[in-house]
């Protein structure tokens, strides 16, 4: 019997890791190398303009600190082997664009159903279907919490920088593997290829989180134990011998079509996200404190909004900006107060209206909530987002 | 092409009996049936290369006819293993017993 | 060898199954149970530690497998065993991965993933059981079904061509390609240990009764089964382009032997390779 290779080549893994500095950087690239130094280890992905170079960057880097880079077949084979790999016990992530993440989905479902932890980058593009490749998109935003049949609960990230690029994809994995969880950086096109200044902390500073491993023997070892809202994490090959099961099942794993086992497994498994939503959902506040109106965007569309807000400002116009950081746990808790004083909301989104539902949702019997839909395949420039906020500014 | 083990060769007919055949014995198993397991398939009973094993009369808790060894042929069954091999659902399993010198034709 | 001893053979089968899951769902003369019991009696004698068999199925009859068996298994989505099983080998190579799963999941929504694991040569082992049907959701035709074969979604009969699983396998240039039969313990058995030693892709196919098929097509399991005794041949050489299966014509020989045993490297042994050559290490 040949020798089999244990885990990844690990050694000397953090002589390959980008140096704490600061460099002037791609946004693809950066979260690339924020995967790398979070313990990603692998990497299954398939070509998709506009994220073909985090594939590209992987498949350079990964075998350097010891991982393993694959080009699959399809979106469906990668996202598929991610997840094989979280149940190795590596950190895993693709990434991809929206037709790939559309094929990704039924394995999402997977991956939130077996509490995989997975992390999907998805550069959004111009849709819908084939759409424009090259040029930018926020259409998924809903596709990234409902893509999937089903119950159940997935965190997103909204970056709107180089810089962010960076430190949400390392938040993305601690999130995922603190929660069990996929996890999408909801990217887009522009963050994605722009080129801007990244600092990168010493690796001390840097938040890094691992799987909540058991702490029980294997013959007590319940895989899906529902005491924990989030059950400690066996992984192949240490003696565990548990079963996963896409089928709805019990805490030992095993399937069950009684309803007492499908409430409490779909109940904890939307739970373990809903009710740590405030300790996962970010946002960022400007100038809304004593806004009238509070501009809502998210991604690239934010540094076009933040403009606008800006000019509205120099007008006399009391406007800010509310940026969810997280598409999902969407933040709605910081928008309460503003509209809670009685400012109005305006979403910019570039897409036809997507997270104006989220915002209605919770707000719309309080407050006017305006949309400006953007059609896909470019920034709505500050002056056309400050031509909208003077056309809803509350008189 | 493999079939049934022909009785001949556990039990030699007379004229061709070896002298100290009489030291010689051959493994005897016991097929025990978990009678509630069986879903009926039939297979060991039809791949036993001794035939020691037919339908019962009556039904398990499922409502199947399971495998009982044939009136007469306790004793018949040489240990083989073929029935616990070809189960599906490891219903039938067998009983060591003593081996039986052949001068024995069934316990 | 004196006393009286019940379960010498089936005790140590029996410790690795999830005995309070039994019986199991398959049906009355379903060729998986036994297909279980010699992928566990493989495992047992595998020399390689029992920990370290992982096995990964998708979704249909032969798919719940990896639910009885008291190894580390992942029952995961339709047709994606394959890519998650590549996944996890590539990452753990130290483990003995092994896809239990069918005709259907294998090889029609699975297909494509077959395809390229075994172009990549993924170390990884499949056992695909081909029963000519879609069993679980009650008898549709699939990419195996004979043509001619009455299914539920083929009542004029079935007018597709079919798949020839080895002859598939071995042009795709997987590294071990055998096809035993659930009447074929021994040689099954073994065939399972020699793909445990294979570094490479590996294929059995297991050519099995089904109670749904059968009732369909005239063919009891039972009959199938002394079909498997009677109108088999075993010819390791066999020209693979003619081996392919009608279990319902009595003139129709069933060939089965371990044909193909090539030795490719791997994918997962490349990729080891590469992280060397990554770091400079040539």
């Amino acid at each position: 019997m040949s020798e089999r290779i244990s885990l990844l080549a690990a050694e000397r893994a953090e002589e390959w890791l980008l140096k704490p500095g600061v460099y002037f950087m791609q946004g693809n690239i950066a979260a690339a190398e924020a995967a790398l130094i979070a313990g990603c280890r692998f990497f299954a992905g398939y070509p998709i303009t506009p994220s073909n170079e985090i594939a590209e960057h992987m498949a350079r880097r990964l075998p350097q600190v010891g991982g393993y880079f694959i080009q699959f077949e399809d979106e469906i084979a990668s996202i598929n082997a991610i997840i094989g790999a979280a149940y190795g016990g590596v950190k895993s992530m693709t990434a991809t664009s929206g037709p790939g993440f559309s094929l990704m989905q039924e394995a999402i479902g997977l991956a939130a159903m077996i509490e995989a932890p997975i992390v999907i980058i998805d550069v959004q593009r111009a849709g819908p279907s084939t759409g424009i490749p090259t040029l930018v998109g926020q259409g998924d935003i809903m596709q990234a919490k409902w893509g999937s049949h089903g119950d159940y609960e997935i965190v997103a990230y909204l970056p709107n920088s180089v810089q962010e690029m960076f430190d949400l994809t390392i938040e993305a994995f601690n999130t995922a593997w603190e929660y069990r969880v996929p996890v999408v950086v909801l990217s887009d096109q522009t963050v994605g290829h722009m080129i801007e200044k990244l600092r990168v902390p010493p690796l001390e500073e840097i938040r890094i989180v691992e799987r909540r491993k058991p702490e029980v023997p294997p013959e007590e070892y319940l895989p899906f134990d529902s005491r924990y809202l989030v059950p400690p994490m066996a992984v192949a090959g240490e003696g565990y011998r548990f079963h996963v099961t896409a089928l709805t099942h019990d805490d030992r794993g095993y399937p069950s079509t009684r309803h007492e086992v499908s409430e409490k497994l779909v109940t904890r498994l939307v739970r373990k996200i809903r009710e740590n939503e405030k300790v996962i959902g970010r946002y960022e506040s400007i100038m809304v404190d004593d806004a009238d109106l509070v501009v809502v965007a998210y991604g690239i569309t934010s540094r076009s909004a933040l403009k606008a807000v800006r000019e509205a400002r120099r007008e006399g116009l009391k406007v800010g900006l509310f940026r969810p950081i997280t598409a999902w746990p969407f933040p709605y808790w910081g928008l309460r107060e503003a509209v809670d004083r009685g400012a109005s909301i305006l979403v910019v989104e570039i897409n036809m209206g997507q997270m104006v539902h989220v915002v209605r949702e919770y707000y719309a019997n309080i407050t006017e909530i305006h949309s400006m839909p953007w059609a896909p395949g470019e920034v709505p420039r500050p002056h056309v987002i400050l031509r909208k906020i003077k056309e809803v500014y509350p008189r | 092409m493999p079939g049934k083990v022909s009785l001949d060769v556990l039990v030699p007919i007379r004229g061709r009996r070896p002298l100290n055949l009489s030291k010689y014995a051959r493994p005897v198993g016991r097929p025990v049936v978990n009678k509630d397991i069986c879903k009926g398939c039939g297979f060991c009973i039809e791949f036993c290369p001794v035939g020691v094993l037919e339908f019962s009369q009556d039904v398990n808790s499922w409502g199947y006819q399971y495998p009982v060894i044939k009136k007469g042929m306790e004793g018949a069954c040489v240990n083989c293993g073929m029935c616990e091999r070809v189960c599906p659902e490891l219903a039938i399993e067998v009983l060591e017993e003593p081996p039986v010198p052949y001068e024995v034709r069934w316990a | 060898m004196s006393g009286l001893r019940l379960g010498l053979r089936t005790e140590p089968i029996k410790s690795l199954l999830r005995l309070e899951r039994f019986p199991h769902i398959w049906c009355p003369g379903c060729g998986i149970g036994t297909v279980v019991k010699c992928y566990i009696e493989a495992v047992l004698d595998s020399g390689i530690p029992i920990e370290k068999h992982v096995v990964v199925s998708g979704i249909g009859c032969t798919s719940r497998a990896p639910g009885y068996i008291k190894l580390d298994g992942f029952h995961v989505i339709h047709g994606r065993a394959i890519p998650f099983a590549v996944g996890l080998k590539t990452v753990r190579q130290d483990l003995e991965v092994t896809v239990i799963a069918g005709d259907g999941d294998i090889l029609a929504i699975g297909g494509n993933h077959f395809l390229h694991a075994a172009r990549r040569n993924d170390d990884i082992n499949v056992i695909i059981v081909n029963n000519f049907i879609y069993g679980m959701t009650g008898g549709q035709y699939g990419p195996t079904t004979t043509p001619g074969s009455i299914t539920t979604t083929s009542p004029y009969g079935f007018i597709e061509g079919a798949f020839n699983i080895p002859y598939l396998a071995a042009v795709l240039g997987a590294n071990f390609v055998a096809r035993w039969t659930p009447l074929h313990t021994k040689e099954l058995t073994a065939a399972i240990m020699e793909m445990f030693k294979v570094d490479g892709f590996a294929v059995i196919e297991v050519v099995s009764p089904c109670l749904i098929y059968g009732e369909m097509n005239n063919l009891p399991p039972l009959e199938i089964m002394k079909a498997f005794r009677d109108r088999t041949v075993i010819d390791h050489e066999a020209d693979l382009s003619k081996i392919d299966i009608d279990l319902r014509d009595p003139r129709k020989p069933i060939v089965l032997g371990n044909f193909v045993r090539r030795s490719r490297p791997s994918y997962q042994t490349l990729a080891r390779e590469l992280i060397k050559k990554a770091r400079g290490g040539g």
